[in-house]
């Protein structure tokens, strides 16, 4: 009977740039193997992360270079728990609206859809704001959380 | 990511390798809009060796079809799209908004 995983903690800081993308892909991936997810998870994981990625880098710092983010992976037996960090603006997912997916191309607006494949692609997705407090500069904290099918 | 280009009689063709998300998007962006500030609007997308696309991925070709589309002028069509990318179209509504070809010379032929 092989060892079950019961609880291993990864962080690693990344650079809020888009050329770390596929840096912080590699890193959930390695955290995502450790429980043998199949593979359409594991894509759907490095989707998920990428977009929310790129959303920290495009909306809570602004553009590029303006801050880190860090990236916990906590995994456990059937379940990958990823922690996005950043301390950028807040992030309010409420203003961000629902894609249109009416088949006119004339309606298609093309923003929204990094949340919304974020909400398809995992099974939780939570955002939250620690205002800053004495010598911690506080930020959002986003959890995502992945499933392993039985 | 790399993007090597041919130009046909009837239509441009731009083939992707590799990731297109944030990082390279805009990078797709520039050689399509290559084509169509040279009132070049027949496009063929070749995605057959491209491993990933994001909504920004996704954002590049939907502004671009919005421009090759207008006054029917022409189009951006899709060939040889890996099953995981066709689903994430698929996610994002975007099916119906382009025609897919299995290869390369069906699709030239399309247009």
């Amino acid at each position: 009977m092989s060892p079950k995983v019961n609880r291993v903690i990864k962080t690693a800081s990344f650079p809020g740039r888009y050329d770390h993308l596929i840096k912080i892909s590699e890193f959930v991936t390695q955290a995502a193997n450790n429980i043998c997810f199949k593979d359409d998870a594991i894509y759907a994981i490095q989707m998920a992360v990428d977009e929310a990625c790129t959303n920290i880098i495009e909306h809570a710092y602004a553009s590029e270079g303006q801050g880190d983010i860090q990236c916990t992976c906590l995994i456990r037996d059937n379940e990958l728990t990823i922690i996005l960090h950043d301390h950028g603006k807040p992030f309010d997912p409420s203003r961000i609206p629902e894609p249109n997916v009416f088949p006119r191309l004339e309606d298609r607006q093309s923003g929204g859809l990094g949340l919304y494949f974020m909400r398809q692609m995992m099974d939780k997705v939570e955002f939250r704001f620690d205002p800053p407090s004495g010598s911690d500069p506080g930020g959002n904290v986003l959890t995502l959380i992945k499933r392993k099918e039985p | 990511m790399e993007i090597a280009t041919i130009q046909y009689k009837q239509c441009d063709m731009a083939k992707v390798t590799g990731r297109i998300d944030s990082f390279t998007a805009p990078q797709l962006s520039d050689t399509l809009h290559g084509f169509t500030d040279q009132g070049r609007y027949k496009i063929l997308l070749d995605l057959t060796d491209v491993s990933y696309v994001s909504s920004a991925g996704l954002r590049v070709m939907i502004d671009i079809q919005k421009i090759c589309k207008q006054s029917n002028r022409g189009e951006v069509v899709l060939v040889c799209v890996p099953q995981r990318i066709y689903e994430t179209l698929e996610l994002a509504g975007f099916v119906p908004l382009f025609k897919f070809y299995d290869d390369v010379s069906a699709a030239v032929d399309g247009f």
